[in-house]
């Protein structure tokens, strides 16, 4: 047995070392350049106490929280709503909301200015009804538009994943005892999707926070912490700050993403 | 009567997200074939767009192409070793570790990258190689594959076919061939075609780890996007999607739940 234990060992070693080589290694000295500016380790409450990063952290929080709630309100209806209804067709639409599963942020940035760019649908459809061209896709709220676009296809099919596991029985049961519908679904669904939204939930939130190819796309003056940080790199060659930064982005992306698997009691993982 | 109505309009709800999905879709494609797409359609198709992507970006379709397949050959190397040895010891330990294996997803690609360009920027000829940019690939794309084939490993009865193996006298290397590995293959597949997916579309740690002379497609469609024309931006955009369409249809069908097995088909 202890023959197999140093074979499994060595089976498990390549993956181990590459990892700690590639990745432990360079966080641990992220860790410490991040410590190691100007302002030494004050670099990392400068998150808090600088006000141009506390503004661009709290705006990447607002943004992913309303990515988040935009995204499971629009995947638990549509989620659930395919999952329940087999009609001709359904297939078709399942494949078109889950296709775009592995887009790039760089192509779903473009996908938001097609729609409302410059030279974008929304700004063709609203001059030619208002006489006044909308244009949003380099603000913040093109950002929200570009996340949301990015997080829906994972979620539904996490949701429809849930909804087929969902007991039929407990619905009907409610219904003949007289419950109206909007409340089966507030006392029925809701609570039994709950693990599912939770973890679903909580990628978008993290993919939301961390995610960078979007902004770079939408460019101008989106003051998300990627942003931040890829500037403070590579305008101002601030290594130590962009350092201390990008150090606290993943701790926030991973603890959100760890208290989400406690509480949904699944694995999560992000992806993008 | 009710519930008809409140059919249409989750239908409804459900058409109009998909139009938000695909519509764009459709209009980069019609924008990169078309000739001008300010005047619109009625300027004429034409394939000079795409032509010029070809001319100009052709070298970032064959390094995304080659980055990805040298990324699953690392990822099948040492991932699928190391989802056998997390499926046959599962203990506090293996558990701690299949976490920390999942830490390059969860921590943000920039945060990734940056890190390693402190650690070993310094080593030029690494720096300014392909290989700095699988690096990156390999970590992020590992759980994928690692995972995958976890799942299936675990589903079945792993070890009551090793002792019947072991019985008959096949030593551990052999079992790892013959029965190990042909009973993941479904995991190994689905694993391959995510790691080559992702690779492919990767760009948030891509961006830090290139440089001019390594620029995979995405990093290209970054390019085109900031300065090129909005045409040859969509024909770009057009070229990358008919090389990931294939990968994404097999995962779709991939996706679709399969009885879980419990029994080994017979092993080829």
């Amino acid at each position: 047995m202890r023959h197999e234990t140093r074979r499994l060992i060595l089976l498990l070693l390549p993956a181990g070392i590459v990892f700690a080589a590639f990745f432990l290694l360079p966080m641990a000295r992220l860790f410490f350049i991040g410590g190691s500016g100007k302002t030494g380790w004050a670099a990392y409450a400068a998150i808090l106490t600088d006000s141009l990063y506390l503004d661009s952290l709290l705006s990447t929080m607002a943004v992913a929280a309303a990515t988040t709630a935009a995204t499971l309100v629009i995947s638990g209806i549509s989620g659930v709503f395919l999952q329940r209804h087999k009609f001709p067709g359904n297939a078709l639409l399942v494949s078109m909301l889950t296709f775009p599963l592995a887009f790039p942020g760089v192509v779903i940035g473009f996908m938001v200015i097609m729609l409302a760019g410059r030279q974008g649908l929304i700004g063709q459809v609203t001059q030619a009804l208002t006489g006044e061209k909308l244009v949003f896709a380099y603000t913040i709220a093109g950002l929200f538009m570009g996340y949301v676009y990015f997080s829906i296809p994972r979620t539904i099919l996490t949701v429809m994943a849930a909804a087929e596991k969902l007991d039929p029985k407990l619905e009907e049961a409610a219904r003949s005892l007289g419950a109206s519908p909007w409340r089966v679904l507030l006392d029925v669904i809701i609570p039994g999707l709950k693990p599912a939204f939770i973890s679903a939930g909580a990628i978008c939130f993290a993919t939301a926070v961390g995610a960078f190819g979007t902004a770079f796309t939408l460019a101008a003056k989106i003051n998300v912490l990627p942003m931040v940080i890829y500037t403070e790199f590579t305008l101002s060659a601030n290594i130590a700050m962009a350092a201390a930064l990008s150090f606290v982005l993943g701790i926030v992306t991973w603890l959100v993403l760890a208290v989400a698997r406690t509480a949904a009691g699944s694995s999560v993982a992000a992806a993008g | 009567m009710k519930r008809r109505g409140l059919f249409y309009l989750q239908l409804g709800f459900t058409l109009l997200v998909c139009a938000f999905l695909v519509v764009p879709v459709f209009l980069s494609i019609m924008a990169g074939l078309t000739v001008n797409y300010f005047v619109g359609i009625e300027s004429g198709l034409t394939l000079r767009w795409v032509m010029e992507v070809w001319n100009g970006y052709r070298d970032t379709i064959f390094l995304s192409i080659g980055l990805s397949l040298a990324c699953l050959a690392v990822t099948l190397v040492i991932g699928v070793p190391a989802a056998y040895v997390l499926a046959k010891r599962q203990t506090a330990l293996t558990r701690a570790l299949e976490e920390m294996l999942v830490l390059p997803v969860a921590v943000p690609g920039l945060a990734t990258a940056l890190a390693l360009i402190v650690t070993y920027g310094s080593l030029s000829g690494f720096r300014t190689s392909w290989a700095f940019i699988l690096v990156g690939h390999v970590l992020f794309t590992l759980p994928f594959m690692v995972r995958s084939v976890l799942a299936v490993l675990s589903a079945i009865d792993l070890k009551t076919l090793e002792e019947g193996a072991a019985s008959l006298g096949a030593g551990f290397w052999s079992r790892f061939r013959d029965i190990v590995l042909p009973n993941c293959r479904q995991g190994i597949l689905a694993g391959s075609l995510m790691v080559v997916t992702l690779s492919m579309g990767e760009f948030n740690m891509t961006w830090l780890l290139h440089t001019p002379f390594t620029k995979t497609l995405p990093v290209g469609l970054a390019d085109a996007y900031a300065s090129l024309r909005l045409e040859v931006g969509s024909a770009y955009t057009l070229v990358f999607f008919l090389m990931i369409m294939p990968l994404l249809l097999a995962l779709q069908a991939f996706a679709k739940p399969r009885p879980t097995k419990f029994v080994a088909e017979d092993a080829e």
